[in-house]
């Protein structure tokens, strides 16, 4: 297998196949619910038994495609870039993806994923080559939002960055297809906590925060969030986040963001690491 | 809320079966509907329509379309359309809505003056409502907006909706939005 074949797989596994913990999640928040809140939910896991087995895009808006990639020192970035660009227009023809390139002046699509900086990618080196690809939807991706504290809601504390957390929540209520997961990064600066707020959703639902600060921040918040009674679709229910995700950056002294990624419940995402041993996927 | 009744629904759609209709009701639709988003409800409302709209139902939804086949089909955002949309049912006669998120004030008070209904499809589900849609018929403005954009006419087998603004003046979306924007 080459390269861009393994890569145009890993498209069509995070189109198609919602990560098991998202889907566990889910599973357990149908439990809780009633009413429509319940109905909605059931749909929702229907809907991802037959985007898996038919392997149909969850989700017509199959996102802005997000690239983390290891690569051994001696490879090129610049031949993984095309690689890259090679699965995504192979992926947007045959899976196919919707194609979400729109000229912001002239308005026309081109139609194959491909425009400034899209595919986003984020190299880094290390030992082995691997990928990991998050689709991001744009309707969630309209919820997020930066805060820059002091504000009204609060100081630089945690206590004043889950204020913020919670204004944007309610403000977002059904519009970002919620149950949603919520990435939150503090510091500064502002181009590195957009970056790292994203980043957040590569980290898996049962996994634990490794600062115990921010686990018990992600715990506190994740309940009160689901207090507020939002629920899936904004409908009304228990369930309004299946988790928060967060991390702090230093920062300059003068300046204290708190961005906030908003995924819809279809948080696609998936691994390849590609060696000698062919593709390996997660 | 509570699930209340199960309604099927045929297109087109008479004023009486939507004012029948009362936020929380499921209804399953069949029939023609019409795919318009951010670009397609501008050119509505600025050029006029190319098809004719009187007692259709318009769906806030960018397809995936392949090979005249609906592949995954679910609902956008409706709330990026509201400065549009109470012009829009006024204008073409518009009987249903349907998106997710809700929609606002004006287009509440909109479905109440010409008996119109907002229904709330599940968002992310692309995968299920493409195979409730049987046939697409038609597609205008493909080459200019491009496929996402572009006004797919669908037609729809028990597509399964809930009301959640009905012509009546009650919005589930602004009932959960008094409960839930209060500060903590």
């Amino acid at each position: 297998m080459q390269l861009a074949d393994a890569l145009a797989e890993l498209y069509l596994r995070a189109a198609t196949q919602l990560p098991r913990d998202v889907e566990a999640a889910l599973r357990e928040a149908a439990k809780r619910e009633d009413g429509v809140a319940k109905a909605s939910l059931e749909m929702i896991l229907e809907n991802i038994k037959i985007a898996r087995e038919e392997g149909r895009p969850i989700c017509q808006d199959t996102g802005t495609p997000i690239f983390y990639v290891e690569r051994p020192a001696a490879m090129s970035e610049r031949e993984l870039r095309a690689a890259i660009l090679e699965a995504t227009r192979r992926a947007t023809k045959e899976i196919p993806l919707r194609s979400n390139s729109v000229d912001s002046l002239g308005g026309k699509n081109s139609g194959n994923n491909i425009h400034s900086g899209v595919p986003i990618i984020h190299f880094k080196e290390g030992e082995r080559l691997r990928f990991q690809l998050l689709l991001k939807g744009g309707g969630s991706e309209n919820s997020g939002g930066t805060y820059t504290l002091p504000n009204e809601l609060g100081g630089r504390d945690l206590k004043g960055a889950a204020a913020c957390v919670l204004d944007l929540v309610r403000k977002a209520q059904g519009k970002g297809c919620p149950p949603g997961i919520l990435g939150v990064c503090i510091g500064s600066p502002k181009e590195l906590v957009v970056q790292n707020s994203l980043r957040q959703f590569l980290r898996p639902l049962n996994e634990r925060n490794a600062v115990p600060e921010l686990q018990k921040f992600e715990d506190s918040l994740t309940a009160e969030i689901n207090s507020t009674g939002i629920g899936p679709m904004g409908f009304g229910g228990k369930t309004t986040v299946l988790g928060v995700r967060a991390c702090a950056l230093s920062r300059h002294p003068a300046s204290y963001f708190v961005d906030i990624s908003y995924s819809c419940w279809a948080l696609r995402r998936a691994g390849l690491e590609f060696g000698d041993g062919g593709a390996k996927f997660d | 809320m509570g699930v209340r009744n199960l309604i099927e629904l045929q297109t087109p759609l008479s004023e009486k079966a939507v004012r029948a209709l009362r936020i929380g009701d499921v209804v399953s639709l069949s029939g023609t509907i019409i795919t318009a988003r951010d670009r397609a409800h501008q050119h509505l409302f600025e050029k006029g329509s190319p098809l004719d709209l009187k007692g259709g139902v318009l769906y806030h939804c960018g397809p995936i379309i392949n090979g005249g086949t609906a592949v995954s089909a679910g609902p956008t955002t409706s709330a990026r359309l509201e400065r549009f949309e109470p012009e829009i049912i006024r204008r073409f006669g518009i009987r249903a809505i349907i998106g997710k998120g809700g929609m606002g004030k004006a287009t509440l008070a909109a479905l109440k003056e010409h008996g119109c209904i907002y229904l709330s499809a599940v968002g992310g589900c692309g995968a299920l409502l493409a195979k409730r849609v049987e046939r697409v018929e038609g597609v205008h403005f493909l080459e200019e907006f491009g496929a996402p954009e572009a006004m797919w006419v669908f037609q729809v087998k028990h597509f399964p909706t809930v009301v959640t603004m009905d012509s009546h003046g009650n919005s589930l979306h602004a009932e959960v939005e008094a409960k839930t924007a209060g500060r903590a």
